[in-house]
């Protein structure tokens, strides 16, 4: 950095606008030279290739760049040369945790634009799928979470333990493991089996002892919490203004969930909470996750002993030669990340006219800055993890 | 780009191996007598086939099926392979684990030039073979052995772990198949293969040069004859 630009930072410079124990106060009377540090796109803790330009002052963050881009694979663009059908494996692989949700937030968006109805069961059956995919995406964000903590391997290889079962269950339904394509537009792809019922069943039997165990493990952790109560705090008007939605809104203590407040799907006939949290910083965030598995946990059994008998597709649907008239829609769900939304524009021809995708974990990564300010370089890490991005769905 | 000098080097040179003096059956006589008869190339290949240390490098998908291989489940420990280095100059093998566009394939390339040789190469995925569900992205490398060479291709979209497992074996039966002299030998005991590749600069429309003639020629254009 040049001596001109070090000044013309050094001006800029005033003590971080965020609150909270751990935040250090820069001293103008003690800078020392400002260090510019590339970290990504290559680095283990960026969650991807993702790339943050960190100016340092000492060890202190004073200024924070993030450079998008570097997995931008023209999701949108390719979606309006593809049917509407085909565009469904593209958003598997938008958010690669957590691909039924993805895959139900683009049918639900179709399905508006076609005025297309879904069967019961098929409502009934998205939601198990979206509460299992919920349990996947958290339980792997907590044992990446506490890999960017520092306590490498141990959590994260429980959370892969868990995570396989999932996906035996994704799979001998879908077919895939990861990429499941499974939602259609009027329903699902196929009939779940009374064995794959069962098996889900005994999952959602058990997936509390596992989170006890989990949490035995972390919660109380004195390091844990040392590391992450007062880091990265956010506060609630800056979330709201900045578009923030998902577990890191409702960290902040807003209460906003597309499941209540949409109450789209059969959501509104089940009953559970939503978990909020008080602070805003890295520990509320991991604790509204383990909360909100908890709740998933609740739906999943409901769900489960209320799966209704009946087709998995409408049987008027179309699925050759699907032509929506004319018009717009916009559909929009509660994913693991935070609200994923598909708009669409359709001019009556079998491609979207236009298809923009809403990604949450892009949007939350907007306040990544102001999280960081004051923190040190390696409470960065942590709070990156925290905000839970997939670079899939940031880039597109 | 580094050439070795062929008399600092003697393993270079061409050596006509002696016969095998000792057969199969004495060996596994004078094993069972606890003695363990081995040449040089054996006990190299051996140990470099089952040491091959990746680097800590995930782009997208398939970097998940890569974590998910290395945890308890499917265990890559038991090939040799756990202890993923997040520095090149540690590793042994570049897993290209996704999607490699044209912002980041200057990078990944840079990232396998800072490797030490003996390097190794897996393309994991349809992405990074040949750009897969992307390749008609304007942004989207359309195959990663457009400017490194690949030793092994692993196809899925993704790859089951079990799939980047086998290729991870059948690398290190490549390795294993490795002769320490002659045209046989690998590309880091040759004087005529290079061991760095050039990196690709952002050009008006696409990476300059869109491609190293070194490791990749187009394949020929299929014409239909009527």
């Amino acid at each position: 950095m040049s001596a001109s630009d070090h000044a013309a930072l050094s001006s800029q410079l005033s003590t971080p606008h965020v609150g909270g124990a751990n935040v250090r106060e820069v001293h103008d009377s003690f800078h020392g030279d400002l260090l510019e540090v590339s970290m990504g796109p290559h680095h283990p803790s960026t969650h991807g290739v993702f790339r943050m330009i960190v100016t340092l002052d000492g060890e202190t963050i004073v200024k924070l760049k993030p450079v998008f881009g570097y997995l931008h694979r023209n999701h949108e663009k390719l979606g309006e040369t593809v049917t509407y059908l085909g565009s469904m494996p593209y958003t598997d692989r938008l958010d690669y945790l957590s691909s039924m949700t993805n895959n139900w937030a683009y049918a639900l968006a179709v399905e508006k634009l076609a005025g297309q109805a879904v069967p019961e069961r098929a409502e009934y059956v998205r939601v198990i799928l979206a509460e299992l995919t919920r349990l996947l995406n958290h339980t792997c964000l907590a044992g990446f979470l506490m890999q960017d903590c520092g306590c490498s391997g141990t959590p994260l290889m429980y959370a892969f333990r868990e995570r396989e079962y999932i996906l035996d269950l994704f799979e001998s339904l879908s077919g895939s493991r990861m990429m499941c394509n499974y939602q259609r537009f009027g329903g699902c792809r196929v009939d779940p089996s009374a064995d794959w019922l069962t098996g889900a069943q005994k999952l959602a039997d058990r997936y509390g002892t596992f989170l006890d165990e989990f949490e035995t493990l972390l919660t109380g952790n004195e390091i844990i919490i040392a590391r992450t109560q007062g880091v990265g705090k956010l506060s609630p008007e800056l979330a709201i203004s900045a578009g923030v939605t998902g577990p890191m809104l409702r960290a902040t203590g807003v209460n906003y969930d597309l499941r209540k407040v949409d109450a789209y799907g059969v959501y509104p006939r089940f009953d559970f909470r939503v978990p909020l949290g008080d602070h805003g910083d890295v520990y509320d965030r991991y604790m509204i996750r383990v909360l909100e598995m908890r709740e998933s946990i609740k739906i999943l059994q409901q769900a489960l002993a209320g799966l209704p008998a009946g087709p998995i597709m409408d049987p008027k649907a179309k699925l050759r030669s699907f032509r929506p008239k004319a018009g717009e829609a916009y559909g929009r769900i509660e994913g693991p990340k935070g609200e994923i939304g598909f708009y669409l524009l359709s001019d009556g021809s079998p491609n979207p006219y236009r298809y923009r995708i809403r990604p949450p974990s892009f949007i939350n990564l907007t306040v990544l800055e102001d999280m960081c300010l004051g923190h040190t370089v390696a409470d960065a890490v942590i709070i990156l993890g925290s905000v839970d991005i997939v670079l899939g769905e940031v880039d597109r | 780009m580094f050439k070795r000098d062929p008399e600092d080097c003697p393993l270079s040179q061409e050596v006509t191996p002696p016969p095998p003096a000792v057969t199969e059956a004495e060996r596994d006589e004078l094993r069972r007598q606890g003695i363990l008869l081995t040449s040089l190339q054996e006990l190299y290949t051996w140990g470099n086939s089952h040491s091959v240390w990746p680097l800590n490098f995930g782009l997208a998908c398939c970097a998940i099926e890569m974590i998910a291989a290395s945890m308890a489940k499917f265990d890559i420990a038991r090939f040799g392979s756990e202890v993923f280095r997040p520095s090149p100059r540690q590793a042994d093998l570049l897993i290209v684990s996704g999607t490699v566009t044209k912002k980041m394939a200057p990078q990944v390339i840079r990232l396998w030039n800072q490797m030490p040789e003996p390097k190794y190469c897996i393309a994991m995925g349809a992405c990074a073979i040949s750009g897969g569900p992307f390749k008609q992205g304007y942004n989207v490398l359309k195959g990663i052995d457009r400017f490194i060479p690949v030793d092994i291709y692993i196809p899925g979209c993704p790859p089951r772990p079990e799939a980047l497992l086998h290729g991870l074996v059948q690398l290190q039966k490549k390795i294993q198949g490795f002769k320490l002299t002659g045209p046989d030998a690998p590309r880091h005991l040759r004087d005529d293969q290079p061991c760095n590749c050039p990196v690709p600069e952002f050009g008006e429309h696409d990476l300059e040069p869109p491609a190293n003639p070194e490791v990749w020629t187009a394949p020929p254009a299929i014409v239909r004859k009527d």
